[in-house]
């Protein structure tokens, strides 16, 4: 066990230099001091700038002055906001885990109780219903959702925020915004993994011994679907973690992503490079707790 | 529930009387079960052969009222399981007076038949549990660990908390035998208990359904499509067919004097050690199409002895001898 989440998390390193190298380069292709200087900077201003900054260096030599400031959890000055960009990304963390945590939330609360139903009663009124909600959900992109929330609910019935973070009502329309997508795709795996178990032998064998009807689909039958169920939320949980960026721009949310976002159209590399770098610790983390938590579902995937 | 189970061998613990399951489907309706009649006594192990689709499958659902939905459903007849007609009780008493306590199944294959993310002491005990016959944790923990001896398991207290995977296949068979009788019901269904198991473990397996069986006077159903494993363990076996029973008697008698061309046809299929053939025998044909069954007999297509009745009337139930019944114009001939 601890053999492997040694190797799992040297892994887990391994990809995060490997994202940081690859964002490095990209971001290389272009020259920030043309965006960063007055229109009329003389060519020595620039020349001046682009040796502050450390550009004129090899690339290669740029990259390993970056890795070793940042093992010192130095990342550099942000170029637009001039403050540290590890602190600028620190701070907006909180807002963009906790709109991807509420869509998760959102995300399990439906698709649970709807891919369970529609499989316990099949090619009924409720499962049609299902069927044609997650074919919308899968049918429309977040921001689509997200605008027609705002249309509706906050502009013609006033009754929530369209925009900002302050407290529980500002929350639940992004989160509805970010989750619907997953609750459609979790629905669609979740009915057809449970029309599996719930016609398999064991779940016969409970039936025929006396097992009531709500053990058998609720806690033997779900517990079995439970490891298709955890792999698919952790890939939309890092989906959202990373790139729940159109979501955080339409409601206006302090977001990671928002920040991110903003960096590359401003060619702040050291912001850029530290929120690339953010979202791959988060995929690697999400998917290292994924893993784990498969031997806590299913005995047979148990880690020795 | 105790009592002496002797006092009970040879009254009948299940009566199944003229039962039809159908499954219906946008194509048409299959008449999986039709018309099916027998009993089972204490203490009695009767076989249910027969190919697959003959319906000896959706018989022992229907008995266990878990026949899949929606699509099939049991149209009419009565099963009566210790003078009780299952089909007039609703799911909420069939789960908590009848599955487990009265009847209960073996199922097929014992390497899926138990919950892979559960472990054994939690499986077993859920007979316990949900019937309120035993409280508290420790309390089902110990009458868990006893059904686990009963069925054989080596040091069951030590081997609770480990899952199905941890098991071997004979091992598991066992755990699926000691869910099976834990509520001590009067009938018990084996579903091809033994048809995915080495043939040593097959006897062994044999062997304990025999001891079981011995111990609480169950009546059992045994289900199997081979002959000779239905020779070595029942008392009397049914032949089904098509949905319908074709023969019914006991073992000696089937197998001494089989009176329905069919039962002949499968008992000329077992291979015989030390006999020579230049090929093993087969029925020739298919059964018929179970949505538009023929209207006479339905073996009539593959019978070596068919006559021009045969295609047009089913036949009726003819008495060979007392307690051997065959459906062929042939053992009706004389009336």
């Amino acid at each position: 066990m601890l053999n492997y989440l040694i190797k799992r998390i040297l892994q887990g390193v391994i990809s995060i230099v490997g994202a940081s190298a690859i964002i490095f380069a990209i971001s290389r292709l272009d020259d920030p001091t043309l965006l960063l200087l007055p229109i009329d900077a003389t060519p020595e201003m620039v020349e001046n700038l682009r040796q502050r900054l450390g550009l004129d260096l090899p690339i290669v030599q740029q990259y390993l002055i970056f890795l070793g400031n940042a093992l010192q959890g130095d990342f550099g000055n942000s170029y637009r906001w001039e403050q540290p960009a590890l602190a600028l990304i620190l701070d907006r963390l909180p807002a963009t885990l906790e709109l991807a945590f509420a869509g998760l939330v959102f995300a399990l609360a439906l698709a649970i109780p709807f891919g369970v139903l529609s499989a316990v009663y099949r090619d009924s009124w409720f499962d049609n219903f299902a069927k044609l909600f997650a074919m919308l959900g899968q049918a429309m992109p977040n921001f689509w959702v997200g605008l027609l929330l705002i249309l509706f609910v906050s502009v013609n019935l006033g009754w929530l925020p369209a925009f900002g973070r302050e407290g529980f009502d500002s929350l639940i329309m992004p989160a509805i915004a970010l989750g619907w997508y997953p609750v459609a795709a979790m629905t669609r795996m979740l009915r057809s993994t449970m029309l599996d178990v719930l016609d398999s032998d064991h779940v016969r064998m409970a039936r025929a011994i006396g097992v009531p009807n709500r053990v058998v689909v609720w806690k033997y039958a779900l517990r079995n679907a439970a490891v298709p169920l955890v792999t698919m939320l952790g890939i939309y949980f890092a989906n959202m973690l990373s790139g729940a960026f159109v979501v955080e721009v339409i409601f206006a949310w302090p977001g990671m992503g928002r920040m991110v976002v903003e960096a590359m159209f401003a060619r702040d590399f050291p912001l850029l490079q530290v929120g690339v770098l953010f979202s791959a610790i988060l995929f690697v983390v999400v998917n290292l707790l994924v893993d784990l938590s498969y031997g806590v579902l299913d005995p047979r995937i148990r880690h020795d | 529930m105790n009592a002496d189970p002797q006092a009970k061998v040879g009254q009948p613990v299940l009566k199944v009387d003229d039962l039809r399951t159908h499954i219906f489907l946008k194509r048409g309706t299959v008449q999986a079960v039709d018309g099916v009649s027998f009993h089972v006594n204490a203490g009695e192990t009767l076989g249910l052969v027969g190919e697959s689709g003959s319906g000896k499958s959706m018989t022992s659902l229907s008995i266990l009222r878990l026949i899949p939905k929606p699509g099939a459903r049991t149209v009419s007849g009565r099963i009566e399981i210790d003078g009780i007609n299952v089909l007039d009780l609703d799911e909420d008493t069939m789960v908590r007076d009848v599955r487990g306590k009265l009847v209960s199944m073996i199922s097929q294959d014992p390497m899926t038949s138990l919950n892979p993310v559960f472990s054994i002491g939690d499986q077993v005990g859920a007979a316990f549990r949900f019937h309120d016959l035993v409280r508290g944790r420790s309390a089902i923990r110990d009458a868990v660990v006893n059904v686990l001896q009963r069925v054989r398991i080596p040091s069951p207290e030590r081997r609770l908390d480990d899952f199905p995977h941890q098991y071997s296949g004979g091992m598991r068979q066992r755990v699926v035998a000691a869910m099976a009788i834990a509520c001590s019901p009067k009938l018990m269904i084996a579903d091809e208990p033994t048809s995915n198991l080495d043939v040593t473990i097959q006897v062994q397996i044999i062997r304990l359904l025999r001891e079981i069986q011995k111990e609480t006077g169950v009546g059992l159903i045994f289900i199997t499509h081979d002959m000779g494993v239905a020779a070595n363990i029942c008392d009397r076996v049914a032949v089904m067919y098509a949905g319908r029973i074709v023969e019914i008697g006991d073992v000696e008698t089937i197998f001494d004097n089989p009176s329905h061309p069919y039962t002949q046809g499968l008992l000329d299929s077992i291979p015989h050690l030390g006999r020579r053939r230049e090929r093993l025998y087969s029925i020739p044909g298919n059964p018929p199409d179970m949505q538009n069954p023929p209207s006479g007999c339905r073996f009539a297509a593959r019978c070596p002895h068919v006559m021009d009745r045969c295609r047009s009337e089913y036949p009726p139930e003819a008495t060979v001898a007392p307690g051997h019944m065959a459906a062929c114009w042939l053992v009706g001939k004389n009336e």
